[in-house]
């Protein structure tokens, strides 16, 4: 029991760096720009379409994902220069109707273009196969190496963040915007970029998971609303609080599944506790979020100074 | 966005003009309305009634949203939730033989005013972004806790012998029947929305929208005032609900989706928030376009996408703001 | 409220746009109207899609001529969402006027969709859900089934198992009514220790905890019912999780709609069908070649029982002597299935349920490098669903 309790913690731990990876941007775009982008989800589809068709035409999937990440950029600068750009300062709700809208487009441009059949991508060799981390139990070396690369990423972007100018415009912006504008930066360089950073790193998340999952037109909708507990658990704005958070997530909803009948049914009859397993189990995460909010409204690392 | 009072609407407003223009304008089209089955069948397409209908459910369901989101600027991302949950009040209560749509249409509204004041009450502790976040997650557990519910379907939904009935009647087996019961239901909802959004209760709102810090200084609490819009919201979904189970004769948790939610947010920002009859004229548009494009593509979400982008890049206000200005008027 | 008379004429406008599409002459014009209702969007288009293609596939075949009518094909998608369905098949019955309804793929949509399709005397022909109600005591005149009934699919397997001696199996499926049904289903036939029994959300896709569950518990099988994506997913992943060893039976989750993602990962695998490509008859041979240089895909059942659900309305008609008005004369026509299936031997039982043979098939690839499921052994001959004997057709 305690070796699978070790394997569930570390699925638990992929799911939520993986989390992490796609929160991470949003996070500071929402912090920086306060601009709610609901299709940040469709940037992690596009970069896991890019990864797989770049992989199927070099043959090698690091090559792939080598060329996905500047392409993911180069689609993220696009739109902000054509979509972002122009909701910046607007109303919250038209946000959400525009980036809605452009949902609806990257999803069916995806299918027009990919068609809606399932794509795939092999597992690299080097990674394929698992590997014995606890006792007899196997783990694939394809996700510790998730891990480790959401691990690394997220160092990079702690020093980034901490002891970069950059990063000190980007915590400034969090919470201030309009005071790092009148202190003479130029925010649509910054807004520029910090846009592009966040898209190549969704890109980045959808790339990593093409090998595990499969790559299909609405793989960005059920990422989004994950996504979006993580940045409210963790705080809006603070990308130590989406760490957090992601790794909170991850494990509660992993661990939540594959124990939270076993614990109920210490509790009641085997038949009542694996039905009440079954109801709890997906809401989990969402208990887990009205449970923070209930006692800190303003998510566990709030960024600005607000309540 | 640290508070609700930083969201603009599109309009703002002392109190609706009580001209007598507008007056007859609503009577008019209410008219107009009442006559689209009379035309429909005139033209050869008694299907355009079902279609009417839809619109017609949704727009109630916007108007109860438009309530809290565009006139006391609670973004609720967990809207769909209430109608769903008035859609079950009548499978659930037909299940075990009771299709009295009467008896159907009060338990809906308890029901769903209990949730809202549970769920209200929790979630108006929060603000901004993490409002709309603890109202969708409400809105999830509603929808998880439907799904695991097997013995009425569970996420395959179920399916209704018939339409309820009227004290032991089959007043409404018919479509026609129907798009006059909801034609009625939201004429009324409507009406009674104006008054209240009319009356001192509204004003508060309003003002509590507006600068809540200033309301409480000059003694109105935002608390009350939110949480009963957000109750009578709930609850009127939730009659919206009941229409919708009768119109499809069929109820699943999908009308509780999130993605359900984000339609209707869709609806009232597209038609113009803290408008009652932009609401309507929303869901009319996004369920009409919606219906219309898929006659000419299979893909038609991607000219859906398109044109809310462009209308949220070249228009400001929604539809409301739109026609308002293109007949050289302003917006707000 | 200037924006009052705006809204009028959005209204107007609004009411204007969905008008184009309803000026459509009603029936009786002697021109055969089928209307297909498949998932044609998110991420189960694919298996809705090889429906679609197989259907028109044989229609063209036949040069649009079905029972030697003219024949008007309208094709719309269900979203795989009940409601949205409901409401398309009310289109399809009241303002297209059909004279059959052939859909859908889902389950759940087939509940739906049931009485509105047949209500008003519409045949509906399923060319690939097949619940238990409808099979027993919901039996419908008018709706008929071209693909088989669920349960059967799984009891494959489970005799499968049964016959293969393994002691100790889990079961894996999502946690729906489908899902459910499977798993009964299975145990139908199986008699052995059921270890676990995991059922996970309809659509996950990440399946990590629960093959870490089965990892622990080391069984001699598995078997899973996990269609369209998921099935995609769960393949990759069991290679992946070290698993390989444990046998793999599934129901749809390793057939010609998930292979060409599943690629070498499911080569090996077994699973339980009606048909296969590669069955040896002259006409599914001709049907598979034709599909495959057409859409350049393998066909898998779901175009394979649409292609047969086109053969039966044709027959059907024809043996109504293309009197669309003579309603009897149709049913007894779909029920007599006087036509060439490409399962062979194929005929409706009372119920209006297919009675034919199914077989153990395993993934494979060819020679020309594309995957399919290939026959191995044929389990049950002439095989009858569990609920016929429920039935009282009116």
């Amino acid at each position: 029991m305690l070796n699978l309790f070790l394997l569930q913690a570390l699925n638990g731990l992929q799911l939520g760096i993986l989390l992490f990876l796609v929160a991470a941007g949003l996070t500071l775009i929402f912090g920086v720009m306060d601009l709610i982008n609901l299709a940040h989800g469709a940037l992690y589809m596009v970069g896991a379409y890019l990864a797989a068709t770049f992989t199927a035409l070099t043959d090698s999937f690091l090559l792939g994902l080598a060329l996905a990440l500047p392409a993911t950029l180069a689609v993220g600068l696009v739109l902000e220069l054509l979509v972002f750009r122009h909701l910046y300062g607007r109303d919250h709700l038209e946000q959400v109707l525009a980036t809605f809208g452009l949902i609806l487009i990257l999803n069916e441009g995806v299918r027009i273009v990919w068609g809606s059949a399932p794509m795939s991508v092999p597992v690299p060799d080097f990674l394929s196969g698992s590997i014995p981390v606890v006792g007899t139990l196997m783990y694939p070396a394809y996700r510790l190496a998730i891990i480790a690369a959401g691990l690394v990423t997220a160092l990079g972007l702690h020093l980034l963040v901490n002891h970069t100018r950059l990063g000190m415009l980007l915590r400034a912006g969090a919470s201030n915007g309009p005071m790092v504008s009148a202190l003479g930066v130029d925010i649509r360089r910054l807004f520029l970029a910090v846009f592009g950073l966040g898209a190549m790193l969704a890109g980045f998340a959808g790339a990593m998971v093409a090998p595990i999952l499969s790559v299909d037109p609405g793989m960005g909708d059920s990422v989004l609303i994950l996504t979006f507990v993580v940045i409210v658990i963790g705080g809006v704005g603070s990308v130590r609080g989406a760490f957090v958070a992601a790794l909170l997530v991850g494990l509660a909803d992993t661990l939540g599944r594959s124990f939270g009948p076993i614990l109920l049914r210490s509790l009641m009859e085997p038949a009542a506790a694996s039905q009440t397993g079954r109801t709890l189990a997906p809401m989990l995460i969402y208990i887990l979020m009205a449970a923070v909010l209930f006692f800190r409204p303003a998510g566990l690392f709030p960024a600005r100074g607000s309540r | 966005m640290s508070a609700g009072a930083s969201l603009p609407v599109a309009r703002i407003e002392a109190a609706p003009p009580r001209r007598p223009g507008a007056r007859i304008a609503l009577l008019l089209a209410l008219v107009a309305l009442a006559l689209v089955p009379v035309l429909a069948s005139g033209i050869g397409a008694p299907f355009l009634i079902v279609t009417a209908t839809r619109i017609l459910i949704f727009a109630i369901a916007a108007l109860s949203l438009d309530l809290v989101l565009g006139y006391g600027a609670m973004v609720s991302f967990g809207h769909a939730a209430y109608v769903g949950l008035g859609a079950y009040a009548v499978a659930i209560l037909s299940a075990h033989g009771i299709h009295d749509l009467l008896v159907q249409s009060a338990a809906a509204l308890v029901v769903c005013a209990l949730f809202a004041l549970v769920t209200g009450a929790i979630s108006l502790r929060t603000r901004g972004v993490y409002f709309i976040m603890i109202t969708l997650a409400f809105g999830q557990m509603a929808f998880f806790f439907m799904v695991s519910l097997s013995a009425y379907g569970g996420d395959d939904g179920v399916s209704l012998d018939h339409r309820s009935r009227v004290l032991g009647a089959r007043l409404i087996e018919g479509d026609v029947a129907l798009f006059y019961l909801a034609l009625g239901v939201l004429a009324v909802v409507f009406v009674a929305l104006r008054l209240l959004v009319a009356s001192r209760f509204g004003r508060v709102l309003r003002g509590i929208r507006e600068n809540a810090v200033r309301m409480e200084a000059i003694g109105f609490p935002a608390f009350p005032y939110q949480l009963t819009a957000y109750v009578v919201a709930g609850a009127i979904a939730g009659l919206a609900g009941v229409l919708l189970a009768n119109q499809a004769e069929f109820v699943s948790p999908a009308y509780m989706s999130w993605q359900r939610s984000g339609e209707l947010i869709v609806m009232v920002v597209l038609g113009g928030m803290g408008t009652l009859v932009g609401a309507v004229a929303g869901a009319a548009a996004l369920i009409a376009v919606e219906e219309g494009l898929a006659h000419f593509s299979e893909h038609w979400r991607l000219g859906l996408g398109l044109m809310l982008v462009l209308l949220v890049l070249l228009a400001r206000g929604g539809i409301a703001g739109l026609t308002a200005r293109l007949r050289g008027g302003r917006a707000a | 409220m200037t924006s009052l008379r705006n809204t009028a004429f959005g209204l107007l406008a609004a009411t204007l746009l969905a008008t184009p599409a309803l000026a459509q002459q009603p029936a009786g014009d002697g021109k055969l109207r089928i209307g297909v209702i498949l998932t044609l969007s998110g991420s189960a288009a694919v298996l809705g899609e090889q429906a679609r293609d197989g259907f028109l596939l044989a229609a063209d075949a036949m040069g649009r001529k079905l029972g030697g009518l003219d024949t008007e094909i309208i094709v719309v998608d269900d979203e795989q969402k009940p409601d949205v369905a409901t409401n398309k098949v009310r289109e399809l019955v009241r303002r297209d006027k059909v004279d059959f309804v052939v859909g859908p793929i889902f389950s759940n949509i087939l509940r739906a969709i049931a009485r509105p399709a047949t209500d008003s005397g519409t045949f509906l022909i399923s060319p690939n859900a097949g619940t238990s109600n409808y099979a027993g005591a919901e039996c419908n005149p008018n709706l008929f089934v071209s693909s088989y009934q669920n349960d059967q699919v799984h009891e494959v397997l489970g005799k499968v198992a049964q016959d293969k001696g393994y002691k100790r199996v889990v079961l894996l499926a999502p946690n729906y009514q489908a899902g459910k049904d499977s798993l009964a289903g299975f145990k139908h036939s199986y008699k052995g220790e059921v270890v676990n029994e995991i059922y996970t959300p309809l659509g996950q896709l990440d399946f990590s905890a629960e093959l870490a569950q089965i990892a622990a518990a080391s069984p001699d099988a598995v078997f899973a019912f996990m269609p369209g994506g998921m099935g995609v997913n769960l393949v990759r992943q069991y290679r992946q999780a070290g698993l390989s060893t444990t046998p793999f039976l599934s129901a749809f989750t390793v057939d010609e709609s998930t292979l060409p993602a599943q690629k070498d990962a499911a080569v090996g695998y077994f699973g339980g069908a009606n048909w296969a490509p590669n069955l040896d008859n002259p006409q599914s041979k001709a049907f598979v070649a034709a599909y495959e240089k057409r859409f350049n895909s393998v066909p898998g059942t779901y175009a394979m029982q649409a292609y047969d659900a086109a053969l039966m309305i044709d027959s059907a008609v024809r043996a109504a002597k293309g009197n669309l008005a003579n309603k009897d004369a149709i049913r007894a026509g779909l029920r007599a299935a006087d036509f060439t299936s490409l399962r062979g031997s194929f005929k409706i039982g009372p119920n209006h349920y297919p009675i034919q043979d199914f077989y153990l098939v395993k993934a494979a690839k060819r020679p020309d490098g594309k995957y399919e499921t290939q026959v191995v052994e044929k389990v049950f001959a002439n095989y009858q669903d569990n609920y016929a004997k429920d039935c009282k057709m009116p």
